[in-house]
């Protein structure tokens, strides 16, 4: 009991493996996580957002391809659609990065979590009252006028809490492009601890990138947590003063 | 974009006249309005009354295009609106709504409600827009309030700034859609001496409402509409005093 014990901590909890972890851990793989989780995320924002735009279109012959796309993209194994991005497009000629991995990377969970923040940028859309859509057309507003003054201010105030939280998704997601190998540098906090562990044999490296990850994720999850309430409680008493 | 259909007149009042030429609307298999066949003449307005569900609303969406008959023509003066490639916005510009809900963008002060189609349609410069708003809020009585926020306001207030929002485009034609429905009793007063005002300005109105005296003092003509279609119409002292079909008397029988 006591050694299986003391088994599971020298394999997973070293200390000393930890603190050595650390420093590489947070010089090179911090920066290249939160700027993947960055590049990812602008391009899952913007994908995201003509996505959502084409499942809200009164076109069927719009909506039903981005309803595919966003269904494949969440039905798929994200480590599947790493690999058929990653590996697949230069396979297939379309090497539009060259050689820089990174780019796919980026481009591999940025299309992944495109359909996540299609569907939640399409709830924003849709939580804006019909009523007001049809004054702003009524006064001869365009289509995109009505989106760019009406739908988007609005939806925007209720999508940023779950936006924020897919981010923190992202963050996580972005451990899956190890599986490409990138350069020493390049090299995201999963995989320089995944070459720690393997090169010491011995798992606490692992640890070490899983505590980063949560003192990235935790704080910003309850700062979420607090902030959507915020919102959900101000218009709550809005409500009651409008009546 | 900006560009105007022309403006031209018709018939003996001043002011663009609605004609509704044999205009059917179903939904699905349910048919809304059949065979309607209406002139609303310029400078007038025109009441319309009928049950919940007679397809009063769809009538005032297909006039201003929110939605499309399947057949039948609306002729607003000399353009007809429901041709193929007519300019959806442009006649829009044309036709101002007021909705029963009043639909004020709940994000936008009361200022920003009434100047912002003045300057994303008319692509008038911040100041001049906001010139015309704050005069047209001043002619609905609100002056003063051009900084609040929609749900800072009452109900009765909040309609006069919708339709404050639709004059500001300066239609030649309004349309209201039970306008003080939503309102409590003691604010629909000052809602309905607005409307009377534009009325007597020679506005061309299309007014689905169920205030009767309203329509008997204002309205130059009243239909009765019931289950899509239009069973009687007339001048407002025949039409209250004399209604000829059955189902209008017993309309009014119950309403007055
Ligand atoms: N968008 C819609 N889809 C389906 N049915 C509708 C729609 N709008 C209205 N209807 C139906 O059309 C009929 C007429 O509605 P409406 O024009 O709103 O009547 P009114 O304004 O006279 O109460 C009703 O039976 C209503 O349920
Ligand atoms: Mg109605």
């Amino acid at each position: 009991m006591s050694e299986g014990f003391h088994r599971i901590f020298s394999t997973f909890f070293d200390p000393g493996m930890i603190v050595q972890a650390l420093p590489e851990v947070l010089t090179v793989g911090l920066p290249n996580t939160l700027l993947l989780s960055l590049f990812a995320s602008a391009i899952g924002i913007a994908l995201g957002l003509l996505v959502a735009a084409g499942l809200l279109s009164g076109y069927t012959s719009v909506r039903l391809p981005c309803r595919g796309y966003v269904d494949i993209l969440r039905g798929l194994p994200h480590i599947l659609t790493v690999y058929l991005i990653g590996q697949g497009l230069p396979l297939a000629g379309l090497a539009i990065f060259g050689g820089n991995t990174y780019g796919y990377a980026a481009l591999a969970i940025g299309l992944i979590e495109s359909a996540y923040f299609a569907e939640i940028f399409r709830a924003g859309f849709q939580s804006v009252e019909r009523g007001q859509v049809e004054a702003a057309r009524s006064t001869g507003m365009t289509r995109l006028q009505t989106m760019r003054h009406i739908i988007i201010p609005q939806g925007a105030r209720r999508v940023l809490p779950p936006l924020t939280g897919q981010f923190i998704l992202v963050i996580k997601a972005t451990s899956l492009v190890y599986l490409l190998g990138l350069t020493a540098s390049q090299r995201e906090m999963f995989a320089i601890a995944q070459d720690a562990a393997i090169n010491n044999a011995n798992l606490s490296p692992l640890t070490a990138a899983g505590l980063v990850y949560l003192a990235l994720t935790i704080p910003t999850t309850y700062a979420v947590n607090a902030w959507d309430r915020r919102i959900r409680g101000a218009r709550s008493t809005h409500a009651v003063e409008g009546d | 974009m900006s560009e105007m259909p022309e403006r031209r007149q018709t018939g003996a009042h001043h002011g663009t006249s609605v004609r509704f030429d044999r205009v059917n609307k179903s939904f699905g298999r349910v048919a809304v309005l059949r065979d309607i066949v209406l002139e609303a003449p310029g400078g007038v307005t025109t009441c319309i009354v009928g049950p919940s569900g007679s397809g009063k609303s769809t009538l005032l969406r297909c006039t201003n295009l929110l939605e499309r008959p399947e057949s039948g023509r609306i002729l607003l003066g000399e353009i007809e609106i429901t041709a193929a490639g007519a300019n959806v916005d442009a006649i829009r510009t044309r036709v101002g709504m007021v909705f029963q809900h009043f639909h004020l963008f709940s994000h936008l002060s009361v200022l920003d409600n009434v100047s912002l189609a003045l300057r994303k349609v008319r692509r008038m410069e911040r100041e001049q827009a906001e010139d015309v708003a704050r005069a047209k809020l001043a002619a609905v009585a609100l002056g003063g309030l051009e900084r609040r926020r929609p749900s800072d306001l009452s109900g009765g207030q909040q309609q006069r700034v919708a339709i404050a929002r639709a004059l500001a485009m300066e239609p030649e034609v309004m349309l209201f859609d039970e306008a003080t429905s939503a309102l409590d009793p003691e604010l629909v007063k000052d809602v309905l001496g607005v409307m009377r005002d534009l009325a007597t300005a020679g506005m061309t109105m299309i007014v689905v409402t169920h205030e009767m005296r309203f329509a008997r003092e204002v309205a130059g003509q009243v239909v009765f509409i019931d289950q899509g279609r239009i069973l009687e119409l007339g001048p407002p002292d025949e039409f209250f005093d004399r209604p000829r079909h059955p189902r209008l008397r017993h309309f009014l029988e119950k309403v007055l």
